[in-house]
């Protein structure tokens, strides 16, 4: 692997096909489109074998040649490798024969699949000499950077809408880290993120950063590939924000079969919005290819993207698959959380509402078929937005430290089981 | 007049400044006044058929044109248009 380059040949423009330099830049200077790391396939071919994956530690590294980090990582080397579970209750409730659920609910260390491109981008700003690192975040994002950096003695700044969850703020500043809270939804956070990251020369992950760490988001593809015994699901359901990780778990199926790990195969690439926030999954229910921008009004902050920079991208992969796209109301997103939690014992964050809750209207409707095989991605975790589900679950009854009140209880619930 | 702030990326090709001053009219004479002065920039920031491209974001005091009138929202003197490319995840 060089020092310089790893595996990586240039950035490149995905509208026009120009190439950059590998430097913290994202897009195009002629037509503005993203860039995107191009990889040099033919030496990764003879790099990456089954074998060469499993016999490394079980993080999301050992898809290291991959990923856009030249040299070894030294940032998150721990994150990635989450479990996929058999989720047979769950399936049995939605009607399909096989189910599994891709678990960043408990990704290292921030319990969100955000640790996997924080890794990334992270360890490329070290590489590429930055000392301070930035985000515009919904708020996992945040909790990422601020834990990675201080991890790797960085100085971070992270930029949220003031509005996020208390369990967000708080797992962002107990590390430390510069927190500014905007008065904006995210899309003018991003905004004033923009004019910053070109004004101070820091390293934004989600801005000149972009095209390392959206990368990382290919770590969970070929996760759930080698998971599942080197096969790629026939249909795979994640959340939509920006639609950035949809298109990167699509081309992590694409990149193994590139190289040579898998034969060719065909699946369904399906995206989950949430009914306040659906710029993507409105097109693509009316055959769109471009979508109309939202002002997002949802409980699922981490999705709450009214103007989504790979939307375009999404409905393209979307479309090139056969996959669909819905979306899901508050009221759905609960039901979504509860029934995961009551059939897989999994706490997810809000958008796992929306994945679950997308993934059965998708089952019902026939879209995605009753005998057929499909993944939920999941990535974060319920802790972080205890509020949408507070009210909502119950709540526990109080009683003295007495049998008897106990018994009394009981008797209310499930008298068979009171014992005289 | 109107200001109009320059992204990092285009700055190179709008003489190295941050902002620049426009005429009032429209987000569609703004961006011709700025293609008189700096060849080419129209073409960076409009496709062929002349909308404004999906990777470019252009705002009126803080507000996305495709909420107002997209290219023909006016623009009286005072107005910052901020251009900027779109959004990624966070």
């Amino acid at each position: 692997m060089s020092d310089k380059q790893g595996y990586m040949k240039a950035l490149k423009c995905r509208e026009c096909g120009r190439e950059y330099p590998l430097t913290a830049t994202h897009v195009c200077e002629f037509d503005f489109g993203p860039l995107e790391v191009a990889y040099d396939y033919e030496r990764i071919r003879k790099s990456l074998s089954r074998e060469a994956i499993c016999s490394r530690p079980q993080t999301m590294w050992r898809y290291h040649e991959l990923l856009p980090v030249a040299g070894e990582p030294t940032v998150g080397r721990q994150v990635g490798y989450t479990p996929l579970v058999k989720a047979d209750r769950l399936a049995k409730r939605l009607g399909i024969r096989e189910l599994r659920v891709k678990n960043d609910a408990v990704n290292y260390p921030t319990l969100s699949f955000k640790d996997r491109v924080v890794s990334v981008a992270l360890s490329r700003s070290v590489e590429l000499g930055f000392k301070t690192v930035a985000c515009a975040s919904t708020g996992n994002l945040a909790n990422s950077v601020a834990a990675n950096a201080a991890a790797a003695g960085l100085d971070a700044y992270v930029f949220i809408p003031s509005d996020l969850e208390q369990g967000k703020i708080v797992n962002s500043l107990v590390y430390g880290a510069n927190v500014i809270g905007i008065k904006g939804h995210y899309d003018e956070v991003n905004r004033l993120c923009a004019e910053i990251a070109g004004k101070y020369g820091w390293a934004f992950v989600n801005v000149n950063m972009r095209p390392y760490y959206a990368e990382g988001s290919k770590s969970m593809g070929f996760e759930i590939v080698e998971q599942l015994g080197w096969r790629i699901p026939e249909h795979t359901i994640i959340p939509m924000a920006s639609g950035s990780l949809l298109t990167k778990v699509h081309k992590a199926y694409q990149e193994f079969i590139k190289i040579g790990l898998m034969g060719e195969a065909k699946w369904k690439m399906h995206g989950a919005q949430a009914t306040g926030c659906s710029p993507i999954s409105a097109a693509q229910k009316a055959g769109l290819d471009f979508f109309k921008p939202v002002k997002p009004n949802t409980i699922a902050k981490s999705l709450a993207i009214g103007t989504p920079a790979d939307g375009f991208y999404a409905l393209k992969v979307m479309k090139e698959t056969g996959g669909h796209s819905d979306d899901v109301t508050d009221d759905e997103i609960r039901e979504g959380i509860r029934i995961l939690a009551e059939d897989e014992g999994i706490f997810a964050e809000t958008a796992g509402g929306v994945t679950v809750g997308v993934a059965k209207k998708l089952i019902a409707s026939g879209r995605i078929a009753a005998d057929s095989s499909a993944v939920l991605c999941i990535t974060g975790n319920g802790l972080k937005t205890i509020e949408a589900m507070t009210g909502h679950v119950g709540q526990t009854r109080d009683i003295r430290p007495s049998l008897r009140e106990f018994e009394a209880l009981l008797a209310q619930d499930k008298p068979q089981l009171v014992k005289g | 007049m109107i200001q109009i702030s320059i992204p990092p990326t285009l700055r190179r090709f709008c003489g190295d400044q941050e902002n620049v001053a426009v005429a009032p009219g429209t987000v569609a004479s703004a961006i011709e006044q700025l293609h008189d002065r700096f060849n080419g920039i129209r073409d960076r920031l409009l496709d062929p058929q002349g909308n404004v491209r999906g990777s470019v974001l252009v705002f009126v005091n803080q507000e996305d044109i495709r909420f107002l009138q997209n290219q023909q929202t006016p623009l009286s003197p005072g107005d910052v248009v901020s251009i900027i490319p779109a959004f990624a995840g966070g």
